[in-house]
C-alpha cells in the first residue's frame, strides 16, 4: 500500500500575523512554521498504516526550499520519503494540479490531505485533487479503516456522523479523529537523525495555472477596551449598547 | 561526527580568555545551531509542554513515580543517550547537542532537571569515561535507553565539599574476587529508583577514593527515607547505606586511588550541564512574568506599563540571554576540543575527558553564573507576581524554591569560585597559560600616562571591546599583585578569591554577550539585532560596576598607601565607561520587546 500524505507548511498557531507590501503579502519575518495540524493527524494515521499494515508513506509539499525543514520533521516522525514540488504555491488549484501529477506518476493507493490549511483556510485542495484524478473524496474524515482494496470511513457532519465506504484509490481531507491529539508523535532523537538519511526528492512543477489572485489582506479590528457597567445600572447598559456598540 | 566545524579551527584554550581577545566569528552562538539540532531541541520542548507541563502539580506533591515515569519516556524519545556513542545504543551526538537537550528538558521543574542531570551526567559519565569495555557494554546501553537509571554516591554526612574525606571503606575479600563495602552516603539523587550506583569508597588507607559500580538489589545495600526538601520535591533524594555489601572485584571503576579524579572530572561535565540546565527555567519564569505583568492591572493599567516592572523584565531577559551566550560558547569550545583530540588519534573516552577538563575553569564559572542568574530571575519573578508570587497556586513559588539547589550541588558556588581561581593559578604555574607577561604589562601600563587617542566609536562595539580588554587588565592587575603578595598562600585569602572569580565571571559573560550580538549584527544587520546589541551593552554596564566593586574590595584587602592609590586609579581607568548609555532607555526598549511578544523571545 502506497500512501501519499500532503503536507502544508503553515505558521505556528501562536505566531503574530503581519502583512507587508500594502497588505498584499504575508510577512514571514520571525514566524515559525509547522506541519499543518490537520495534516499531522493524517500523517500519524499514515504512520500507523505503515506500522500495522506495512504501508509505505511518502510526504509531499508544494513549496519553495524553505519548507524542507517541515518535510524533514515529517520524515523524523516516521514517513519513508519526501517529495517537494519546487514552486511557489500560488493558489489551491495550482497546488492540486501538482499533487495530482505526483499522484499519477507514483501510483499511490490513497492520498491523505488535511481538511483545510490553517493559514489560508481554503479547504479546497483535497477535493480538487480528487476531481483531477477522478477518485472519491471524503472530507472532514474522522475515521478510516482499510481492508484489501476497500475502505470504510467516518465523516463528521453537522450534528452527527456519517459512515461510508469507497474502493481504493481515494482522497481524504483528514482531521482530528483519524487519530487523537494524544496519539500525535513527538519525533524521537533517532528519528530526527534518520530523517537526514531518508530521500527528499525535489521535483519540477508541471505546467499549471492558478485560477485566483490575491488582492489584499486585512486583519480583524483590534479588540476595544472593555467598559464595566454596574450590575444595577441597566439604563446605562442599554444606553451604551444602543449608542456606542450600536447593537440594539 | 555531528559537527560541521573544522576541528583544527583556531579557538582559545581553557582560561585563555583572560589574556586573549576573541573575534565574533570565532565564537559559537545559539543561532548557529543546525536544523537538526533545533529539531531535537523543539522535540524536547514539545515533550515538556505536552506531556509534563499540564501535570506539573505532581512534582510539588512529591510524586516520585511521576519523575521516574518521565525519565522512562525521555529514554524512549532518545533524550538520555544524546552523547553516548552509537555502539552503546546512544546517539553519538556532539557535546553542544547534549547541552541543548539538557537545556530544554530542565526548565519545567527542578525535580526533572535533577533526575535528568543525575542520570545522564554523574550517573552515566563515570562509566562512559572510565569504564572498561565489559562495564560499558553491560551498563551504557541500558542507561542510554532509560531501561536502567543511574545514581552517583559521593557525598557522606561528614564529607560534602571535602569530598575526598569520605569514610566509606572497600575491602578486598575472598582472595581478591570481591570487594566488601561499608559506609553511608547522603543526598543521593535518583536513589529511590536507580538501578546502577557509582559509589566512591576508600581501599585501606589510600590517599584517594576509588570508584565502584554497585547494582540495585545487592545484599547489604539499603536506603533511607526520602528527604524533605525546600524544592525539587519530586526528585528522589535518599541516604544509601552499605553494610557488608559485597560486589565482584571487576566492578572497580577505573583504577584504585583514581576515584577522586573520576569524581572531579565528572563534576566538570556536571557543572557546565548545570549551567545550561538553569537556562530554560529562567526563560520560562521570564515568560510567565511578562504575561502576568501584561494581564495584571493596578491603578487602571497593566503593571507591565510601569518602569519599575519594565526594569525587572529587562534585567531578567538580559541576564538569561547573556548566560545562554556564555554557556553555549564554552560548550562549543569543548566540543571542538574533543573533535581536535579525536583527530589527533586520542581514544574517544580520553578525548571526552581531556576535552572538557581543559575548560574546567569555564565550567566552574558558568555553574556559578547559571545558578545565580536562575536565582535572580526567579526572585524577580516572584516580585512581579506580587502576592501571587508567594502563592503555591502560581508557578513562581516552585520555580523559586527549585532553582535554589543549583547553587549548592555540583560543588557549592563558593567551592566553584575558589576552584576557578585556583585552577587558573595552577595553569599559570604549570606554564600552560602565560599570565605573568600580561600581568607585568598591565603593571607597566599603570605607570604610564594613559593614551588619549580615541578610536572610531561609530563602529559597533568599539568602546565595548575596549572595555572588555580593560576588564581583563583590571583582573590581571588585582590578581597579579595579590599573587605577588601572598604567593600560593593566596588560597587562604578566600574573600580575595571570591572577588577575582566574580571578575572572571563578568569578563567571560560580557565578552560572550558582545561577541554574540556582534555576530548577529554581522549576519542579520544591526537593526535586526538591535535588542541583542542593547542587551550586550546593558550587561556590560552592569559588569563594569561589578568589576569595579570586586576590584576595590580586593585592593582594599591587601594594598596600602601609594600602591593602593595607584591600583585604585588603575582600576578606575579599567572600569570606567567614557560614553555612558542611557540605561533607563535601554531597559525600556528591551522590556518593550518582551512585553509586545508577551514572552521571552530571544
Ligand atoms: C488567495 C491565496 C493566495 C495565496 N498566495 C500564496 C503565495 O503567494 N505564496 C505562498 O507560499 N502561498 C500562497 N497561498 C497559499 C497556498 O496557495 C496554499 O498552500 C494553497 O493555496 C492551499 O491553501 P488552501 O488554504 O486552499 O489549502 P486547503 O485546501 O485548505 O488545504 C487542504 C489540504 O491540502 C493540502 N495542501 C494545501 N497546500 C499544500 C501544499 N502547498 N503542499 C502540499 N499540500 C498542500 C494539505 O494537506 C492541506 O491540509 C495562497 C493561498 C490563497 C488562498
Ligand atoms: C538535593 C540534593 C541532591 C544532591 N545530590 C547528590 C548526588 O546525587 N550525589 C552526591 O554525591 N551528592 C549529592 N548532593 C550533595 C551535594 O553535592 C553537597 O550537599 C554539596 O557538595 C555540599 O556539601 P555539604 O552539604 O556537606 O555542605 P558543606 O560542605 O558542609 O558546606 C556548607 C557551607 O560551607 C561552605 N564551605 C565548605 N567548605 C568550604 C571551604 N573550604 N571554604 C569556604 N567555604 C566552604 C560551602 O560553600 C557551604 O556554603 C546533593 C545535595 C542535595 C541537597
Amino acid at each position: 500500500m502506497k500512501v501519499l500524505v500532503c503536507i502544508s507548511h503553515v505558521p505556528d498557531t501562536t505566531s503574530k500575523i503581519n502583512f507587508t507590501n500594502n497588505n498584499t503579502e504575508f510577512d514571514k519575518n520571525g514566524v515559525q512554521f509547522v506541519i499543518n495540524p490537520y495534516d499531522e493527524f493524517g500523517l500519524t494515521r499514515a504512520v500507523w498504516l505503515k506500522e500495522k499494515q506495512g504501508a509505505s508513506v511518502t510526504v509531499l509539499n508544494v513549496g519553495t526550499a524553505e519548507t524542507e525543514p517541515t518535510l524533514r520533521k515529517a520524515l523524523a516522525i516516521g514517513a519513508d520519503e519526501a517529495i517537494r514540488v519546487d514552486a511557489e504555491p500560488t493558489d489551491a488549484f495550482f497546488v492540486a494540479q501538482q499533487i495530482a501529477a505526483v499522484a499519477k506518476e507514483g501510483e499511490y493507493d490513497l492520498i491523505i490531505a488535511g481538511r483545510e490549511s490553517i493559514d489560508y483556510n481554503g479547504g479546497q485542495v483535497g477535493g480538487m485533487v480528487a476531481a483531477l484524478l477522478k477518485w472519491p473524496f471524503i472530507n472532514a474524515c474522522v475515521g478510516m479503516e482499510i481492508e484489501g482494496d476497500k475502505a470504510s470511513f467516518t465523516r463528521e457532519i453537522d450534528g452527527g456522523k456519517e459512515k461510508l465506504s469507497a474502493p481504493l484509490p481515494f482522497v481524504i481531507g483528514g482531521q482530528k479523529g483519524l487519530v487523537e491529539e494524544s496519539d500525535l508523535r513527538i519525533p524521537n532523537m533517532r528519528g530526527i537523525m534518520q530523517a537526514r538519511k531518508k530521500p527528499l526528492a525535489v521535483k519540477e512543477a508541471v505546467d499549471a495555472e492558478a485560477k485566483t489572485k490575491v488582492g489584499d489582506f486585512a486583519k480583524p479590528e483590534p479588540k476595544g477596551a472593555v467598559t464595566m457597567v454596574d450590575a444595577d445600572n441597566m439604563e446605562e447598559l442599554v444606553k451604551l449598547l444602543h449608542e456606542k456598540a450600536k447593537v440594539i | 561526527m555531528a559537527t560541521t566545524e573544522t576541528p583544527t579551527k583556531n579557538f582559545l584554550k581553557g582560561g585563555e580568555f583572560i589574556i586573549k581577545e576573541s573575534s565574533a566569528d570565532s565564537v559559537f552562538i545559539p543561532e548557529d545551531f543546525s536544523e537538526e539540532q533545533n529539531m531535537m531541541a523543539q522535540a524536547t520542548t514539545d515533550f515538556i509542554d505536552k506531556e509534563v507541563a499540564p501535570q506539573r502539580e505532581r512534582f510539588e506533591q512529591k510524586d516520585y513515580g511521576f519523575t521516574e515515569e518521565l525519565m522512562k519516556k525521555a529514554g524512549e524519545l532518545g533524550l538520555l543517550g544524546i552523547s553516548v556513542p552509537e555502539e552503546y545504543d546512544g546517539l553519538g551526538m556532539g557535546f553542544n547537542t547534549s547541552m541543548l537537550v539538557c537545556d530544554r528538558i530542565s526548565g519545567i521543574s527542578g525535580s526533572l532537571s535533577t533526575a535528568y542531570g543525575a542520570h545522564t551526567g554523574i550517573g552515566t559519565l563515570p562509566i562512559l569515561l572510565y569504564g572498561n569495555e565489559e562495564q560499558r557494554k553491560k551498563y551504557l546501553p541500558k542507561l542510554a535507553t532509560g531501561e536502567w537509571m543511574g545514581a552517583y554516591c559521593l557525598t557522606e554526612p561528614g564529607a560534602g565539599s571535602d569530598a575526598n574525606s569520605g569514610k566509606t571503606k572497600a575491602e578486598l575479600i575472598d582472595d581478591g574476587k570481591n570487594y566488601k563495602i561499608n559506609g553511608q552516603k547522603i543526598w543521593i539523587s535518583n536513589a529511590g529508583f536507580a538501578d546502577v550506583f557509582t559509589v566512591f569508597a576508600r581501599i585501606e588507607d589510600d590517599k584517594y577514593l576509588t570508584g565502584f559500580i554497585v547494582e540495585k538489589g545487592t545484599e547489604g545495600m539499603s536506603f533511607g527515607e526520602e528527604e524533605n526538601k525546600l524544592g525539587i520535591r519530586a526528585s528522589s533524594t535518599r541516604q544509601v547505606f552499605f553494610n557488608d555489601c559485597v560486589i565482584p572485584a571487576e566492578n572497580l571503576l577505573g583504577e584504585r586511588n583514581g576515584g577522586f579524579k573520576i569524581a572531579m572530572n565528572s563534576l566538570n561535565y556536571g557543572r557546565i550541564k548545570l549551567a545550561v540546565a538553569c537556562l530554560d527555567a529562567a526563560r520560562r519564569v521570564t515568560t510567565h512574568s511578562v504575561s502576568y505583568a501584561n494581564e495584571r492591572k493596578q491603578f487602571g493599567t497593566s503593571i507591565s506599563s510601569f518602569g519599575a516592572i519594565q526594569q525587572k523584565l529587562a534585567e531578567m531577559t538580559t541576564k538569561t540571554w547573556v548566560a545562554e551566550s556564555a554557556t553555549y560558547r564554552a560548550g562549543q569550545d569543548i566540543e571542538n576540543n574533543i573533535e581536535r583530540l579525536l583527530a589527533e588519534g586520542v581514544s574517544p573516552s580520553e578525548a571526552k575527558l581531556k576535552g572538557v577538563e581543559e575548560y574546567a575553569i569555564e565550567c566552574a564559572l558558568l555553574k556559578v553564573l547559571g545558578s545565580e542568574v536562575g536565582s535572580y530571575v526567579s526572585d524577580e519573578g516572584v516580585q512581579i507576581f506580587g502576592g501571587m508570587g508567594y502563592s503555591a497556586d502560581a508557578p513562581m513559588e516552585a520555580a523559586y524554591r527549585d532553582v535554589r539547589i543549583a547553587r549548592i550541588y555540583e560543588g557549592t558556588n563558593e567551592i566553584n569560585r575558589m576552584h576557578s581561581v585556583a585552577m587558573l593559578l595552577k595553569k599559570a604555574l604549570k606554564g600552560e597559560l602565560d599570565l605573568m607577561q600580561p600581568a607585568m604589562q598591565v603593571a607597566d601600563e599603570l605607570m604610564e600616562i594613559p593614551s588619549f587617542d580615541t578610536a572610531d566609536y561609530s563602529v559597533l562595539f568599539t568602546e565595548e571591546k575596549e572595555m572588555i580588554s580593560k576588564f581583563k587588565k583590571a583582573l590581571l592587575m588585582v590578581a597579579g599583585k595579590a599573587v605577588q603578595k601572598y604567593g600560593m598562600d593566596i588560597e587562604d585569602e578566600q574573600e580575595l578569591l571570591m572577588n577575582a572569580s566574580d571578575m572572571m565571571i563578568e569578563i567571560y559573560a560580557t565578552e560572550s554577550a558582545v561577541l554574540r550580538a556582534e555576530k548577529l549584527a554581522q549576519t542579520k544587520g544591526e537593526e535586526a539585532a538591535a535588542h541583542q546589541i542593547n542587551m550586550a551593552k546593558l550587561y556590560l554596564n552592569n559588569a563594569a560596576e561589578n568589576i569595579a566593586r570586586s576590584g576595590r574590595e580586593a585592593i582594599y584587602s591587601f594594598a596600602e598607601g601609594d600602591e593602593q592609590r595607584m591600583m585604585l586609579m588603575g582600576l578606575k581607568r579599567f572600569s570606567k565607561i567614557s560614553n555612558p548609555i542611557n540605561l533607563k532607555e535601554v531597559r525600556r526598549s528591551i522590556a518593550a520587546k518582551v512585553i509586545e511578544e508577551n514572552k521571552y523571545c530571544f
